[in-house]
């Protein structure tokens, strides 16, 4: 069966890659713009042909390390080593990295067929090859009718694409890719999202994504490095970062999460809801007074006429309702299937009880 | 039929609102277009009419022939060459360096910029004459270094706002990651973009040489404007029809450099179809 990419693309129409991309490794990069740390200490190995999603809330650092992969910005401490060569030093323009970034900037007076041709040229490519490879990039990105066309003519999501075609052409060792996604209308940002993960997979090649959208780095990348304050928080496969997140930012920063009372029973065990559970990792925390992170899956809720919870608002989100709880000060959310929901009715009083095997805890706010 | 009450309280049909906006549109160009042409048609009326009222391109026609014109005129152009080169050697790379690695000196560069008009040319050319070495005032083009401090406000302007439009540093970073250094980006992506803010920069400048009297007064050799403000003495028909073609002269050249550029682009789409 010919499967076919979100464009018409067939994938029996692409050449086999030639090359597969390089591994990468950025080491304990330090970087301070005046009075701020961009980065403190990060390090991360990408494996070749992998797909790396930096994800964080603004200012974390992600764009910074990536900048510093690209060559446009000098690390003060750390380096930078692509197929087991130090880069640190060697300008952007000799790396050899296809970038795309988040404000399209495909170069103005040239069409799409030139743009993507822009960096063939440089490699003194000759004419016919140059168009023939830039013709096959614009027809895996569905744009081969539009590549006489100039930049203003074409859409925020065709000039995306372009910009991709453009990056691909000069066959990278890396990709990197600048919130490219950002600008564009959720449908455009859906296709796209595909269309950049179908041809990363096909092409093999390393690519470091930036972005601050969790779901695109969740549904798109190998593994996803959550950043704050400059550090990699954690970097974990999308399923793993999900359900056992290491910090509580981690926690909360990716997917939902609930704050619940519990208490230090020992080094290993908290009380939660009248239940002794598992602490995940090493309790950190000496308090006694201590917060459980829960994910709205990791408790289940039952009818109490003298339950110590009310139900506050329910959401139908499809095959489930999220129900928001009230206990005590806390309002926690918790997911039941949607036919379940129909016997919960709002403010009903209930049971909460957790059925994860372990928890995450912090101190209590 | 819509209405609305407009706000004096007066019922306003929704034909007759734009019927005001249709006035009130062509009014504004009307003044704008009168205001701009008017003075254009009163030279032109007096350049061609003599003096019994009959229009004939006589006026035009015996420039050429009129003694010390060409010399004049040759020597403007040849100013306004070297001036052009200068100013746009002098402010396109600090412009682009300003923008690209200090965006923190643009608000001096502009201030400083602005600088020429503050000063009378008088007080420049007395200034430049006074304090420039002999063989820099020997050098027949002297005037050009003046004229490029004169222009600079223009010409920063133009091309600031030129490249206020782009995306500068993304462009260059873009240009960087498919191999291409700083130099390259600017002679390929950035001055292309560039054109036409160039292209009314040079119309500028062009047109300050082709009127600057003050300055020019004071040089051995007469520039054009010298040559009309002497030879008005004798006939004002001739002198101001030379002035109308001066004007017309640099409207030609901006035509020029603009449908150049339109057919490059329009070859480069054409090429990429192909």
């Amino acid at each position: 069966m010919t499967m076919t990419n979100t464009t018409g693309t067939s994938r029996d129409d692409l050449a086999p890659s030639e090359r597969s991309g390089a591994p990468v490794a950025l080491r304990h990069l330090r970087r301070r713009f005046a009075t701020t740390t961009a980065l403190d200490g990060f390090s991360l190995d990408l494996q070749p042909g992998e797909f790396v999603a930096l994800l964080g809330p603004s200012g974390c650092g992600k764009t910074t390390a990536l900048r510093v992969l690209a060559g446009f910005e000098t690390p003060d401490e750390g380096s930078v080593w692509v197929d087991g060569a130090d880069v640190t030093g060697v300008p952007a323009q000799r790396r050899d990295m296809g970038m795309v970034f988040q404000s399209y900037s495909l170069f103005p007076n040239l069409s799409a067929h030139d743009n993507v041709a822009f960096g063939l040229r440089l490699r003194k490519v000759s004419g016919s090859e140059r168009r023939r490879r830039a013709n096959e990039l614009l027809e895996l990105v569905g744009l081969a009718e539009h590549r006489s066309k100039f930049p203003h003519q074409l859409s925020g999501g065709q000039q995306q694409r372009v910009a991709l075609a453009r990056a691909l052409a000069i066959e990278p060792r890396v990709l990197l890719l600048d919130e490219p996604l950002s600008a564009l209308d959720a449908k455009v940002r859906a296709e796209l999202r595909d269309q950049i993960r179908f041809l990363q997979r096909r092409l093999s090649i390393t690519t470091l994504f930036v972005t601050h959208d969790q779901e695109e780095a969740l549904s798109m990348a190998d593994r996803v490095g959550v950043m704050y304050q400059g550090r990699a928080e954690q970097i974990a496969a999308p399923a793993e970062l999900y359900a056992r997140p290491e910090t509580p930012f981690v926690a909360e920063f990716v997917g939902i999460t609930s704050r619940v009372p519990a208490t230090r029973r020992d080094d290993t065990h908290v009380e939660l809801l009248g239940r002794v559970v598992p602490v995940r990792g090493h309790l950190g925390v000496s308090s006694p007074e201590l917060e459980a992170l829960l994910r709205p899956e990791d408790l289940t809720v039952r009818l109490a006429v003298d339950g110590p919870a009310v139900i506050v608002n329910r959401s139908f989100l499809g095959s489930t309702t999220r129900l928001e709880v009230a206990l005590g000060s806390s309002i926690v959310k918790v997911d039941v299937a949607h036919r379940t929901s129909e016997d919960l009715p709002h403010l009903a009083r209930v049971d909460l009880e957790v059925v994860a095997p372990d928890v995450l805890v912090s101190a209590r706010r | 039929m819509v209405t609305v009450l407009d706000t004096g309280g007066v019922a306003v049909s929704a034909s007759q609102r734009r019927w005001r906006a249709r006035i009130s549109r062509g009014l504004i160009l009307w003044i704008f277009g009168f205001y701009v042409l008017a003075p254009l048609y009163a030279g032109a009326r007096f350049a061609l009419q003599n003096d019994n009222g009959n229009f004939s391109f006589h006026s035009v026609a015996v420039i050429p022939a009129q003694a010390g014109f060409s010399d004049a005129f040759w020597y403007s152009t040849r100013l306004a060459l070297v001036t052009v080169i200068g100013v746009l050697v002098l402010v396109v790379p600090t412009i682009i360096y300003a923008h690209l690695r200090a965006p923190g000196v643009r608000p001096a560069l502009e201030v400083i910029s602005l600088l020429p008009i503050v000063f009378p040319p008088i007080v420049l050319i007395l200034g430049f004459m006074h304090t420039a070495p002999t063989w820099l005032l020997i050098w027949p083009y002297h005037l050009a270094i003046l004229y490029v401090v004169i222009s600079l406000p223009f010409v920063y302007r133009s091309l600031d706002a030129g490249l206020l439009a782009l995306d500068l540093s993304t462009l260059v970073e873009a240009g960087r990651s498919l191999g291409a250094r700083v130099t390259t980006i600017v002679w390929r992506v950035i001055l292309p973009n560039l054109t036409s803010a160039l292209v009314s920069s040079v119309a500028l400048v062009v047109a300050l040489v082709y009127s600057e009297y003050t300055m020019a007064s004071f040089q051995v050799t007469p520039t054009l404007p010298v040559w009309i403000a002497q030879f008005s003495m004798s006939d004002g028909h001739i002198t101001t029809a030379a002035a109308m073609l001066s004007l017309v002269g640099a409207w030609v050249l901006l035509a020029v450099v603009l449908v150049a550029d339109l057919g490059r682009l329009q070859w480069r789409q054409r090429r990429a179809r192909a």
